[in-house]
């Protein structure tokens, strides 16, 4: 029964186009359909046939419904970039709104809503009024959706048109699947406005409680998406309506059953009754598994979730791990997800069994899931106290084995392990002593060095061990060398002899002439200082009681981890971050200000650097390695070393004054400037916080910086780079900024070059930049590129000018919106401002009691805007029009005018 | 917000666009080449099925030689998105007739087209049972149930059924003889230790029905598992028969069965769709009878000899068989020669698995064949990483068999005809013009057949 399609692409002759044409305007039906699907053929393969745009939409008035689909597909495909002939279109679909076959009626309204152009929507009004109305259910529910698209285009216009109150009324329809169509319509346009529009009542729950019953599989999963933002007054209120939910966790569409587990979460948070409570986590917990049979990408789904869900309510799936063992042909992802399970979900009851699964997963083939299966066996030591010394019974075999990464990987975390048990399991260092020699990796070789230094009064031949390391110093990285020096100043002050003297000698002497690295130099001076001056005092410092490490396994901020439930089955359940950490978008009736800039944008964005946006920015790493997929190692140096100098800071305060004052006799005085955003917070950049903004200054675009250093090293070496933008914004030269000191800061002005190199895809104003300095990890931080920055100082335009380029832009190019925020006080104020940002005043004149201000600005390239601002002068509301040939800016545009009239 | 996708586009293998939809405007056109650049042309492809790129997430999963990939903005539902892009593959194949593929694909374009259009609306899936959509999105295109031309087989309220509570049934159907089939198929997963003890052990279970029943047949299905036998017992107040009784630790049902009554009643009531579906899923991990045990003994002589000794008990009746039995025995990559001996079947050494293959085509129960082998090895210098077992794998079916212990008690067709006539237009013209009339037909006979087979899932025995 399969169809012959492929015919139509293999068309290839000399002058495709005009052949289309003729076949498409034959007086035969069947060549006319024929020809249709040629284009449709070509379409798909991406050639351009708009050309046969008046061609293609004359084919439209036919009996035939499959005809008559393909012409409609084409519509939705090239009406944008043929505005003005869509037009042509809009009689057949009115016309066909009103046809007797419903088929016909449901597809002219559904495809007139996929069609954005702004002169088809106003017609798409009437026929859609009627649509809702429909006697059939089929023309309905798809009506429903088409206001949702509506709302997209023009918010306003669904809401004079009173289309909010007939979708609200659709609620109340006695077909089930037009009630799922209208609830996803009704949750999504609130989801965009910032006006209560949808307020799910008790009333409104209990009716589409019931229609739960009678949907189709996705109409249940509307509505329970929609129902699970409902607060129940009370808990018997909730009780009643967790009872009306559970029946669907036994459906078979896992999406039916995940968005009720998350409707019965968000209730349960109410309930108090710990039966009912016990009674609905016994009744979850096989859903929950029988989701891990289903296809893989939907078991990735599933786990994530589940691995928030057990952070939770743990209890769930207490019983359960066996499930969550690998089987060997799972996917990659499948694994790495159920062994982070596993470890949240390993207690003393069910260790043994998780530590032979982990022994097994050890000896598999995939390096990456290799190590992580070694680091869970670590992990689970730390969390269980009575289970450690089996784990690191289990540790040794491994390293028994002799495979290198295993072997490595063993003692990253039996360094952890010494950490959490201090002075428990020494007796194994002998052991781990014999690989030695085969250590390559710079964490591997730290953590063995630090375990020699921590541990070097009981190792006899500490020091030789430890002078094995010394001969290639120069060449280590600087994790490993930092750790060297500290190994090396513990085994001097717990074995003052002479070999160790000698050492120490030539590390110090290493660390301070014959580096580059300051923080290795500054951690050799305070060493040196501390040696020199009061040995006694050095062992306090050095060999202080280190505090205890946790276990990090419930890594998630509780306000997060709600947040994230309340988003069960969503994307943003799959990478555990809040939705708006990566979710870009603009509310439409609200504008953006300033303070909208999320502080710790860090973690958005940057595909190429950051591989797992799926852990980014969720869970701090901690040195017993939160870190899923062994791809994010850690690149700053274990605590271990810092936390003893942070234990005196007085006297090492001291010690840095003395130091700095020594290497850098002036610190250059901060220009005072105006205040700018902070892009990257001193929590997130280990200390350095920076803040900055785009400015344009005399013709030029400049990146103006204040840098802080506020922690305890000097910051040196500064550079800086920006990802590929819309605008092709990039450093016109280095970064010049000087050392900065411990406490101290600095501005600049990096000048700019824009629309070089410039990103494809949609034009976004977000720009990500990367600092980096020889001290720190490189920072990634976001900023927003405001569109004033480019206008351009000769915007200014003639009044003729303006009113003949204002005629010659199509309608469609005219874009509106709404800043109901926004007064105009002062029109002199304003004007002034807006023209400091090269926005040119052009005229102004009265409507009704409004005043209407023109204006006109030039993007480089000569791009012009012409701006219309409509308000009534001290009362709140403002509205502005823009005519540009390039409407894709229209968004970035208000975004900066929000800004500017804000500010 | 249950948006399941703003684009949706199917890829072959290089990364051409064989066919796509774009359902909202808040991603771009051009999105899916972002996609090729920093998914399917590195390493990444395979490691995580859900990735984010700039400002746009990314959905794919592969099915034969097509990527299917759904693109979002927005905070988008992704188990809705998979689930989405599941059931459309379902009803591909079941109007291409069995195939899913990029020729499949290129054939049937219009097709895709158009169902792409009905099955999702502004990024919300719409109806997508092949049954439904069958009645109005046809072949041939032209065979429209509403135009004015008679047709062949009318179908008078295609949108109401699409809309309808019974939305996976059409109404007015007819069969001389109404047969129903049953099929239970098990897959038992199985993880075992070489020592012998079962680490995971676990029976997942479709009942796959065909139906071909005339009108509105409400079926009740009654099996041997323990809530439903006590519920029932507790409602007629009478003791269980006595038989094996099984526990289901989970079950998931068609959407065409009552989950509140099968909450409540514990019944397994349903109007099934017409023709092949899948009516219920199960799992069970206690008392699982497994149909085969394996007894592996791998020996290491030297470093280049190993000597395979697999004993295979079958556990069943002796009077049952199991057909299609493959075991797969791992060896080294650097195995050079093998040598068997088997007491049933045929083995053989695949280079390109790397593992031992012993077909025997029919297993009789309560059998145990052995196979021994000698495997000489290359000797390599590498050889400071000892070899990594993988799991024995095995493959079978055992018909009439459940591992679970499950069967079908009864089924019951309770046939109520909706009989729907026009009362005369002169008698009451304002009231309906449709009169309904409900009875139970009692000659209403039913032909039912009951299959049960059980198959290997994930058997596995590590060595």
């Amino acid at each position: 029964m399969s169809g012959h399609d492929s015919k139509y692409f293999s068309t290839t002759k000399k002058g495709e186009i005009p052949e289309l044409k003729e076949e498409l305007n034959s007086q035969y039906k069947d060549k006319r359909k024929d020809a249709v699907k040629k284009v449709i053929a070509a379409m798909t393969v991406g050639k351009d046939v708009s050309s046969l745009f008046t061609d293609v939409v004359n084919c439209m008035q036919t009996e035939n419904l499959e005809l008559k689909k393909l012409v409609y597909l084409y519509l939705i495909n090239y009406a944008k970039s043929q505005p003005d002939l869509a037009i042509l279109a809009v009689n057949t679909f009115v016309k066909d709104s009103q046809d007797p076959n419903p088929l016909i009626r449901a597809l002219a309204v559904r495809t007139m809503g996929c069609i954005r152009v702004d002169k088809i929507t106003e017609y798409l009004c009437d026929p859609l009024q009627r649509c809702l109305k429909d006697d059939d259910p089929y023309v309905r529910k798809t009506a429903a959706i088409c206001v949702a698209k509506l709302f997209d285009i023009n918010a306003e216009l669904v809401e004079d048109r009173g289309f909010l109150e007939s979708l609200k009324d659709l609620i109340s329809d006695n077909n089930p699947m037009v009630v799922a169509n209208a609830v996803a319509a009704l949750a999504e346009i609130q989801e965009n406005s910032t006006r209560p529009i949808f307020e799910i009542t008790s009333h409104t729950l209990s009716k589409l409680l019931t229609a739960l019953n009678e949907c189709t599989e996705w109409g249940q999963v509307f509505i329970l998406d929609a129902l699970s933002r409902y607060k129940a007054a009370d808990p018997r209120e909730a009780e009643n309506i967790v009872e009306r939910v559970t029946p669907r966790l036994q459906h078979a569409n896992c999406a039916v059953v995940l968005s009720a587990v998350k409707m019965i979460l968000q209730q349960m948070e109410l309930i108090a009754s710990t039966d009912v409570v016990r009674n609905l986590c016994k009744k979850m917990a096989p859903p929950l598994v029988t989701l891990l049979s289903a296809e893989p990408e939907i078991q990735y789904v599933a786990l994530r979730n589940i691995n928030l869900i057990v952070q939770r309510r743990p209890t769930i799936l207490a019983h359960e791990i066996k499930v969550f063992f690998c089987k060997y042909n799972d996917p990659i992802y499948v694994k790495m997800e159920k062994l982070e399970i596993m470890i949240k979900l390993a207690s003393d009851r069910n260790i043994d069994q998780v530590l032979l699964e982990f022994k097994e997963y050890a000896t598999e083939v995939d390096v990456d899931f290799v190590r992580k299966a070694v680091r869970a066996i670590g992990r689970c030591a730390i969390k269980l106290e009575r289970a450690a010394e089996r784990c690191i019974s289990v540790l040794l075999e491994l390293i028994k084995i002799k495979v290198n990464y295993v072997v490595q990987e063993a003692i990253i975390v039996i360094k952890d392990i010494f950490r959490r048990y201090p002075n428990t399991y020494e007796s194994i260092i002998a052991t781990l002593c014999e690989s030695l020699d085969t250590l390559d990796e710079p964490e591997a070789k730290a953590s063995m060095i630090w375990i020699i230094g921590e541990y070097a009064e009981r190792i006899d031949n500490a020091d030789e061990l430890l002078e094995s390391f010394l001969e290639s110093f120069p060449e280590e990285p600087a994790q490993v060398q930092l750790q060297l020096l500290t190994a090396t100043v513990k085994l001097f002050l717990k074995k003052p002899t002479e070999g160790p003297q000698q050492m120490i000698q030539v590390v110090l002497n290493n660390a301070t002439v014959e580096t580059d690295n300051p923080d290795l130099r500054d951690r050799a001076y305070i060493y040196w200082r501390l040696l020199s001056t009061d040995p006694e005092a050095a062992k306090d410092v050095v060999l202080a009681e280190k505090p205890v490490i946790s276990d990090d396994s419930n890594q998630l901020d509780p306000s997060l981890l709600d947040e994230l439930l309340a988003n069960i089955a969503t994307l943003s359940s799959v990478y555990h971050k809040p939705p708006d950490a990566f979710v870009t978008r603009v509310k439409t009736t609200a504008s953006k200000t300033e303070d909208d800039d999320y502080p710790d944008g860090s973690e958005a964005g940057y595909s190429d650097t950051s591989a797992q946006p799926a852990d980014g920015g969720a869970s701090p790493p901690t040195t017993s390695s939160g870190v899923p997929y062994a791809a994010a190692r850690q690149p700053a140096p274990a605590p271990t070393s810092t936390a003893p100098a942070a234990s005196v800071p007085d006297l090492l305060g001291d010690l840095i004054g003395l130091d700095s004052s020594a290497i850098v006799p002036v610190d250059e005085p901060a220009a005072p400037g105006p205040t700018l955003p902070v892009v990257l917070p001193a929590a997130t950049g280990q200390g350095l916080q920076i803040s900055a903004q785009l400015t344009r200054r005399d013709g030029q675009i400049f990146y103006s910086m204040l840098l802080e250093n506020n922690s305890q090293v000097a910051l040196d070496g500064f550079m800086i780079q920006f990802n590929k933008n819309s605008f092709g914004l990039a450093a016109a030269g280095p970064l010049q900024v000087p050392p900065l000191q411990p406490g101290t800061s600095t501005r600049t002005l990096l000048p700019m070059v824009s629309f070089q190199n410039m990103s494809t895809g949609p034009t976004s104003s977000l720009l990500q930049v990367a600092v980096k300095n020889n001290q720190q990890p490189v920072w990634y931080f976001n900023d927003k590129i405001s569109l004033h920055i480019f206008f351009a100082e000769d915007g200014r335009m003639e009044r003729g000018n303006f009113l003949e380029t204002w005629r010659s832009l199509p309608d469609s190019n005219e874009i509106a919106n709404d800043f109901p925020g926004i007064v105009v006080n002062g029109v002199e104020a304003t004007l002034d401002r807006l023209a400091a940002s090269n926005m040119f005043f052009i005229a102004k004149r009265k409507h009704a009691n409004q005043d209407v201000f023109y204006f006109s600005a030039k993007m480089p390239r000569g791009i012009p805007f012409l701006i219309e601002l409509t308000t009534i002068v001290g009362t709140p509301g403002l509205k502005c029009a823009i005519k540009t040939p390039d409407p894709d800016m229209a968004p970035l545009f208000f975004e900066a005018l929000g800004t500017l009239l804000n500010a | 917000m249950p948006v399941a996708a703003s684009a949706i586009y199917f890829l072959n293998l290089r990364g051409d666009v064989l066919i796509n939809r774009l359902y909202r405007d808040d991603v771009g056109g051009n999105m899916v080449d972002a996609f090729r650049t920093h998914i399917m042309q590195t390493k990444e492809l395979g490691t995580c099925p859900v990735r984010q790129i700039g400002g746009c997430s990314f959905f794919y999963m592969r099915i034969s030689n097509v990527y299917i990939v759904i693109v979002v903005s927005g905070n988008a539902n992704v188990a809705c998105a998979f689930k989405f892009v599941v059931e459309a593959v379902a009803l591909f194949k079941s109007y291409f007739g069995g195939a899913f593929d990029e020729d499949a694909i290129r054939n049937n374009f219009v097709l895709i087209y158009e169902l792409l259009d009905e099955i999702m609306d502004f990024g919300y899936p719409q109806n997508l049972s092949p049954e439904i959509l069958k009645l109005y999105i046809t072949q041939e295109g032209v065979r429209s149930p509403f135009s004015s031309k008679p047709s062949d087989r009318p179908v008078p309220n295609a949108t109401l059924q699409v809309t309808g509570a019974v939305g996976w049934r059409r109404e007015g159907l007819v069969y001389k003889k109404n047969e129903v089939f049953l099929d239970i198929v098990e897959s038992v997963n199985l993880l075992m230790s070489s020592k012998g003890s079962v680490l995971r052990c676990d029976v997942t279970g479709k009942l796959l029905m065909k139906c071909f029943l005339s009108g509105m047949p409400d079926l009740k299905l009654g099996l041997n598992d323990k809530i439903g036998l006590e519920k029932e017992s507790q409602l007629k107040s009478r003791p269980t028969k006595s038989g094996k009784t099984i526990e289901l630790d989970d079950v998931t049902f068609h959407q065409c069965v009552n989950l509140t009554r099968f909450n409540s009643e514990k019944t397994v009531s349903f109007v099934p769709p017409d023709g092949e579906f899948e009516l219920m899923k199960y799992r069970i991990t206690e008392g699982v009878n497994l149909p085969f045990r394996v007894l592996p003994t791998i020996k290491e002589l030297g470093r280049t000899r190993m000597e395979v000794n697999v004993k295979v008990k079958s556990v069943f009746g002796a009077k049952m068989f199991a057909l299609g039995v493959v075991i797969k025995i791992p060896v080294p990559k650097q195995t050079a020669k093998t040598n068997f001996q088997v007491t049933s079947g045929r083995a053989k050494y695949n280079a390109s698995i790397d593992c031992l293959v012993w077909k025997i085509r029919k297993f009789p129960g309560q059998t145990e064949p052995t196979l021994s082998a000698e495997v000489e090895l290359i000797s390599t210098m590498a050889e400071k990483k000892s070899w990594t077992r993988p799991p024995i794998q095995m493959e079978f079916q055992v018909p009439m068999f459940t591992a679970s212990g499950l069967r079908v008690r009864f089924l019951k067709v309770c046939i109520l005809i909706l009989l729907v006539c026009h009362a005369p237009l002169s008698k009451s013209p304002s009231s309906n013009d449709f009169h309904l009339q409900v009875w139970e037909k009692s000659g209403y006979n039913t032909v039912e057949w009951v299959r049960y087979i059980t198959k290997a899932g994930s058997y596995e025995i590590r060595c």
